[in-house]
């Protein structure tokens, strides 16, 4: 499992509002890859590109290719919905799904697609919390509704949610910037188990945390608000945060250090 | 430092500045009591109509519905030797009331959610924008336009007998802008968020909507169709065009014979009741009774609102 992503020159627009500029790059499978940058300058948009969540808001449209393995996710005949099976995403506020119990919300995605054998949806349910590091605390009220945790709780259902489904690759846009630091170590520490099965991309405005759990960084910038973002660059996560190529990733890194 | 040292300030100094200003907030006092008056009567002015009816209609129509009788017999043998002692049932009444009303449900509830869910998840541009417009202007049609409107159509254009389905037809029109503006509001509260994690599931958008969208917001959607439901159980113009009132008991939506309701069981005796004492306890009586349905429909609409909330 775990896919590598390819992005070539891609050119992302909400309307005739063009938000991302430009992008190149690529990401290994089975790696954690950090996007990092100003707010508003696209970290959203663009990963929304990766799942072809961001045409889901009206207008939203892109140019240029995204390959996953060699096969472009806007080609022609691909299904944007068997896309968002295989590149899963976590949003920044968990979501869990109100009318469901905790059980039914990790299994939504396989049920919602037509799995009915119970067995078969227990084993994959459990088999999810345990791996969002949630099994220990639910195991005995599965029955009882998801919105009744805990917001870090939460998230690691959405996690749990958002991995029984197999996707290939997870998408994370600033899943801790809700939770306290005590569920933010907690998911941390999943994300770092995580990548031994897929490709994780993450967004996170907190440098320490793209620092401890990346290994490669990406920096976005905007020249001006109104303006589109732009890649500025991609390196391994020591080399950004030690000795980056750019001048402007330097400016910002130690704007938020110091 | 400096930042926590202001904020701790901020309350002083704004304490302070009430303690100077304390002229103005005396004559602010007067206001503010003088509106709070207005206010109080303007409540007490408008509450005084609602109590009178509450009073008249009860004070002279509930001990009629007390009578189990009010409750089993319809009014068959109106007219005939001696009837004029009893003054038996509105069976009859309450069940056209209520079958007409569930049919216009039937009816109605699937068009309007319908065209409220295109209209939230789908809606984009001149249609959409059409459609809601229309949705306006229907729920500004008139009872005894839509009523009329149906009669043209079912008798005048098709020559067909009148039964009371069209009566339910001609409600139906009046209860699809109702339900549709609030299945509408319902479907609007229900987060993008839930969506988004849906699609991003890899759901497909139309299982979306029947799995996530409408169990989120079943309730409220309920909640407003009950209270349409207990807005064209009152509703009078369709039936005095449309359902012919008969004084037997009539459970065929499809027959030609004509079915009575609520409001045209008043309609019947009203010519009577200054003359004849039992038609004004008939009258009386229809009128709390509808009153009753009505409010327990409201009733059992806000209690499924609040016991199966959905909390966020
Ligand atoms: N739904 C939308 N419609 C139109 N423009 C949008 C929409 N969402 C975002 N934008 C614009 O796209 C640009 C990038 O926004 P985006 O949310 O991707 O930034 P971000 O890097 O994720 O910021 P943050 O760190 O604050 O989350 C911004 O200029 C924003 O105003
Ligand atoms: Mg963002």
């Amino acid at each position: 499992m775990g896919k590598r992503i390819d992005v070539q020159d891609l050119h992302v627009y909400y309307g005739s509002f063009l938000a991302v500029e430009g992008v190149s790059m690529t990401i290994e499978p089975r790696s954690v890859t950090a996007f990092i940058g100003p707010s508003g300058c696209g970290k959203s948009t663009f990963l929304k590109t990766l799942n072809r969540m961001h045409e889901v808001t009206p207008g939203g449209r892109v140019e240029g290719k995204v390959l996953l393995d060699d096969e472009d996710l806007y080609g022609a005949n691909v299904d944007p919905v068997a896309v968002r099976r295989t590149v899963g995403m976590v949003f920044q506020r968990p979501n869990p799904f109100p009318t469901m119990s905790i059980a039914d919300n990790v299994t939504a995605g396989l049920r919602l697609n037509g799995v009915k054998d119970k067995k078969v949806l227990a084993e994959k349910a459990e088999k999810s919390l345990r791996g969002a590091n949630l099994w220990d605390e639910v195991k005995d009220r599965l029955n009882k509704p998801g919105a009744g945790l805990s917001g870090g709780q939460q998230q690691r259902l959405c996690i749990a949610r958002a991995i029984a489904v197999e996707p290939q690759v997870l998408l994370m846009d600033e899943p801790c910037s809700a939770l306290d630091p005590i569920s933010t170590g907690k998911v941390e520490d999943l994300i770092e188990e995580l990548k031994d099965d897929y490709t994780v991309v993450i967004v996170t405005h907190n440098m320490q945390q793209a620092a401890r759990v990346s290994d490669k960084t990406a920096f976005f910038n905007l020249k001006e608000t109104g303006k589109p973002g732009h890649l500025i660059e991609m390196d391994d996560t020591q080399k950004i945060f030690n000795n980056p190529s750019e001048r402007a990733t330097e400016d910002y890194i130690s704007g938020r250090f110091g | 430092m400096s930042t926590e040292v202001s904020a701790a300030e901020r309350p002083l100094r704004g304490s302070g500045r009430e303690l100077r200003g304390r002229s103005e907030s005396a004559s602010r006092k007067l206001r503010n009591t003088l509106a709070t008056i207005v206010m109080w009567g303007a409540f007490l002015v408008a509450l005084i109509p609602l109590i009178w009816i509450m009073w008249t209609v009860l004070s002279k129509g509930f001990s009629t519905m007390l009578d189990i009788v009010w409750w089993q017999k319809d009014q068959s043998g109106v007219g005939a030797a001696g009837f004029d002692k009893m003054i038996r049932g509105a069976r009859h009444a309450i069940v056209g009331t209520l079958l007409m009303s569930i049919a216009t449900s039937i009816i109605a509830v699937p068009l309007a959610v319908f065209t409220a869910i295109y209209l939230v998840e789908y809606g984009r541009g001149k249609l959409a924008r059409a459609i809601s417009f229309m949705v306006d202007i229907l729920s500004g049609v008139p009872s005894i336009v839509a009523a009329l409107f149906i009669y043209a159509v079912w008798v005048t254009t098709f020559g067909w007998r009148l039964m009371p389905v069209a009566c339910s037809l001609a409600l139906a029109l009046l209860m699809i802008p109702v339900v549709t503006r609030s299945t509408e509001e319902m479907l609007k509260l229900v987060p993008n968020e839930l969506r988004d994690a849906s699609y991003a599931l890899g759901v497909p958008k139309w299982k979306t909507i029947v799995k996530v969208v409408l169990p989120t917001s079943f309730s409220g959607i309920l909640t407003g169709v009950l209270l349409g439901f207990a807005r064209v159980a009152g509703e009078t113009a369709p039936l005095l065009l449309l359902a012919n009132y008969t004084p037997f008991l009539q459970q065929n939506l499809f027959s030609g014979n004509g079915m009575a309701a609520l409001p045209t069981l008043i309609n019947a005796n009203v010519q009577f009741m200054s003359a004849d004492k039992i038609s004004a306890d008939r009258v009386w009586g229809a009128a709390c009774t509808l009153i009753l349905i009505v409010l327990a429909i409201n009733l059992l609409g806000r209690l499924v609102g609040r016991f199966t909330k959905v909390k966020n």
